[in-house]
């Protein structure tokens, strides 16, 4: 059965200041979904606020995977539901080895009831696991024995996110602007990434304003944010439209919207 | 986190991981408490001392009385210093073999897994049980080589010649109040010679521990490293709880001759009652090299800073230390590097955590001598305060009488960053053990610098200082 993300009438404030006022959208295993929007319109913090980020506060909604309410669940909870989000801003943790953080999230995923202090995967079945995936994202192995995003480039974290989402195998995964940044060759790599990964176990929700990515990976869905709220929905065309056209027009159709962005912007 | 309640409460009141304690009844000799020239003469008695060693002691409680208690760091007045045992004997001898350790002793380092640490690096181990060793052996190829690796006592007595060379020129009885006090008490500890172009590869080792309810530690450590040679000492400490106040104040001299490398490695992990005053000086001569790798965790109050004197040219001096500071824990650490020749280096890198009121300092001298043209001094102080109730504290010291030198020093504090914790747990680690990645990830620069099976025990001992800290 098809795993199903819910997101209903979510209002989000951040430091009280209402971003997002009332987003619909329904995410099934196996789905691509785009949602593209100009800066400041709400898209990133769309994708916080369904992980869990404290300072981003749900005030009203719901958010639900196969019925189950998250909203009041901490981050870690929502992982092991099997939610992802690839940041568009890895973090960098000093002296932690990227194999430790990964098979550490990697246990805790997929035995989700684990208690803290209990085994981790076995090291043997771990390392052969993560060996493969890095060959597949082609990856140098030495990564593994690295600092978790210290010293990286901008396209050695976002392969580092991909990585974490070839490991976890998440139902659900939120890729925030992974493009940006990147040279092209970055994106491809990227993108083959993700296409390898999405099928019929991964509901993908694409958030770019470029569509680069796109051209990779063909969304069923496109949406368009503006002003905390999806004003349209439509197809892979609608993607292609407005990277040609830009948001121009979609102001137009949404007057209301558009004067509505309070986000300060983001780049 | 509805299960961390038990654990957050033992880790608040100050349980101890090693917090069991044998029976004092069996120790053949205490001195009783307090401290005067009689016990003082006594304790020299004891140990069948030469007569310039007892009068060595004898002017050192003198210069100890005379001394005022520092009046900077910690505040040490609750040091009640008539309350506290200078000398006990734990058994009439020294142990050569495991099995003839007396029983109860073998029974407090089975559970601190010392011979384990034996079977892995089948060397030297010295392990100080009160006040003097109690067990030793060391690798038969090591004494064939001429390397001397016994305790203090025993030196004295079998190498009376060396002993007397440089026993108390590194730190004389003068240089503090604590240093005073060791002169006139010191028992036990370890001493090392090693010969001319001996390198040895494997790390010889020490554990140290208080047993007795107020019983003073005050061992005395010196280590000679000839010309070329190389050497690293560990030395492990843990001790069990006690409600009343314990005093641990060692000296620690080493000399580095030209060419020689030494490398001094401490974990320490005192119960929460302990006053940790150690005094610890290397002189390092023509490019040789002196590393102090220190560790600090637990204790009342500590208060200790590496030094090392750079004499010759060439010579480097290196500290990397960090401290913990828990609930009701002040831990003032620090290094001290003193450039008495041209072109020497030295470099400092100290990190400090905070927790649960915890206060942590820094507190650290980089000295250039007026001759000392050319050289080159790097100091790295990072602290990560946990939370609100918690300090830490920088005091860095910098004196230079030359113009030509080059002097970096840097430091930062910073908080365990909301972003670092929601990445760690978006990717389903619980907040608990995201903290406890962070701080061991803000360790791992000594910790790589540790043994295997040090490291792992200093893991180890962060999770449980981490345990229970979010709930």
């Amino acid at each position: 059965m098809n795993s199903i993300l819910k997101i209903e009438d979510l209002h989000v404030a951040v430091e009280d200041t209402p971003i997002l006022k009332g987003v619909n959208l329904d995410i099934r295993q196996g789905e691509i979904h785009a949602l593209m929007g100009p800066n400041g319109s709400g898209k990133s913090t769309l994708a916080y606020a369904l992980a869990g980020h404290p300072k981003y506060e749900i005030t009203s909604g719901k958010v639900e995977i196969d019925g189950t309410d998250i909203v009041e669940l901490d981050p870690c909870e929502r992982a092991r539901l099997g939610l992802f989000l690839a940041f568009q801003y890895p973090v960098v943790i000093p002296g932690v080895k990227v194999a430790d953080f990964i098979r550490h999230a990697v246990t805790n995923v997929r035995n989700p009831d684990r208690k803290e202090g209990e085994n981790l995967m076995p090291m043997r079945e771990f390392r052969k696991e993560l060996k493969q995936r890095m060959e597949d994202l082609g990856m140098d192995t030495e990564f593994a024995r690295r600092y978790l995003n210290e010293g990286f480039s901008g396209g050695e974290k976002k392969r580092m996110e991909i990585l974490q989402m070839a490991m976890l195998q998440p139902k659900f995964s939120i890729l925030d602007e992974t493009d940006s940044g990147l040279d092209s060759d970055a994106v491809k790599v990227v993108a083959e990434g993700v296409n390898r990964l999405a099928g019929p176990g991964m509901g993908v929700l694409i958030i770019t304003h470029h569509d680069r990515l796109l051209e990779y990976n063909i969304p069923q869905y496109t949406h368009v944010m503006l002003g905390g709220r999806i004003v349209e929905t439509g197809d892979a065309e609608l993607a292609r439209e407005l990277h040609n056209e830009g948001y121009q027009s979609v102001r137009e159709r949404h007057p209301q919207e558009a004067t509505d962005q309070l986000e300060p912007s983001a780049s | 986190m509805a299960t961390d309640i038990n654990e957050k409460e033992q880790v608040d009141i100050g349980e101890y991981q090693y917090g069991f304690h044998d029976s004092t009844d069996k120790y053949f000799f205490t001195s009783g408490k307090g401290l005067n020239e009689e016990v003082v003469a006594q304790i020299s008695e004891m140990k069948g001392e030469p007569a310039w060693m007892r009068d060595f002691r004898l002017e050192s409680l003198r210069i100890f009385h005379e001394k005022p208690m520092p009046n900077w760091g910690s505040d040490l007045n609750r040091i009640d210093f008539q309350n506290i045992h200078y000398f006990m004997r734990a058994s009439e001898r020294q142990g050569k073999t495991w099995d003839e350790v007396p029983e109860e002793i073998r029974k407090t380092y089975d559970r601190l897994g010392i011979p384990e640490a034996e079977k892995k690096y089948l060397s030297g181990v010295k392990a100080q049980y009160e006040s003097e060793v109690v067990y030793g052996s060391l690798d038969e190829q090591l004494a064939e080589k001429g390397v001397i690796f016994t305790d203090t006592d025993s030196a004295l007595k079998d190498h009376p010649e060396l002993f007397r060379e440089y026993f108390g020129t590194i730190i004389p009885p003068h240089d503090n109040k604590f240093a005073a006090l060791n002169s006139a008490v010191w028992s036990g500890g370890s001493f090392i010679y090693v010969p001319p172009g001996v390198e040895i590869d494997f790390p010889l080792q020490a554990y140290f521990r208080i047993n007795a309810q107020n019983m003073g530690q005050f061992e005395r450590t010196l280590i000679i490293v000839d010309e070329g040679a190389k050497i690293h000492y560990v030395e492990g400490c843990t001790a069990p709880t006690y409600s009343s106040d314990s005093l641990h104040s060692a000296v620690v001299e080493i000399i580095v001759k030209r060419e020689g490398r030494c490398r001094y490695t401490t974990i320490q992990n005192w119960s929460n009652n302990v006053y940790n005053l150690v005094t610890k000086r290397a002189m390092a001569y023509r490019d040789a090299l002196m590393e102090w790798v220190d560790g600090n965790l637990g204790s009342q109050v500590t208060m200790k800073y590496p030094a090392v004197y750079l004499m010759e040219p060439g010579a480097r001096g290196e500290t990397l230390s960090i401290a913990f500071a828990n609930k009701g824990q002040h831990q003032d650490a620090g290094a001290k590097m003193v450039h008495c020749a041209p072109d020497t280096s030295s470099r400092i890198i100290s990190k400090s955590i905070s927790k649960g009121g915890g206060r942590s300092s820094y507190r650290g001298l980089v000295r250039v001598e007026k001759n000392a043209a050319r050289c080159k001094s790097n100091v790295v102080c990072d602290a990560l305060i946990l939370d609100a109730q918690s300090r830490s504290d920088t005091y860095p010291y910098i004196e230079v009488e030359n113009d030509n030198v080059a002097i970096e020093h840097e430091a930062s504090v910073s908080k365990i960053a909301e972003e670092q914790l929601f990445y760690l747990m978006s990717r389903g680690l619980t907040e608990a053990e995201a903290s406890a990645m962070i701080v061991t990830g803000f360790i791992e620069p000594l910790v790589k610098e540790l043994p295997m099976e040090y490291a792992v025990e200093m893991n180890r001992l962060i999770e449980l200082q981490m345990e229970g800290s979010v709930g």
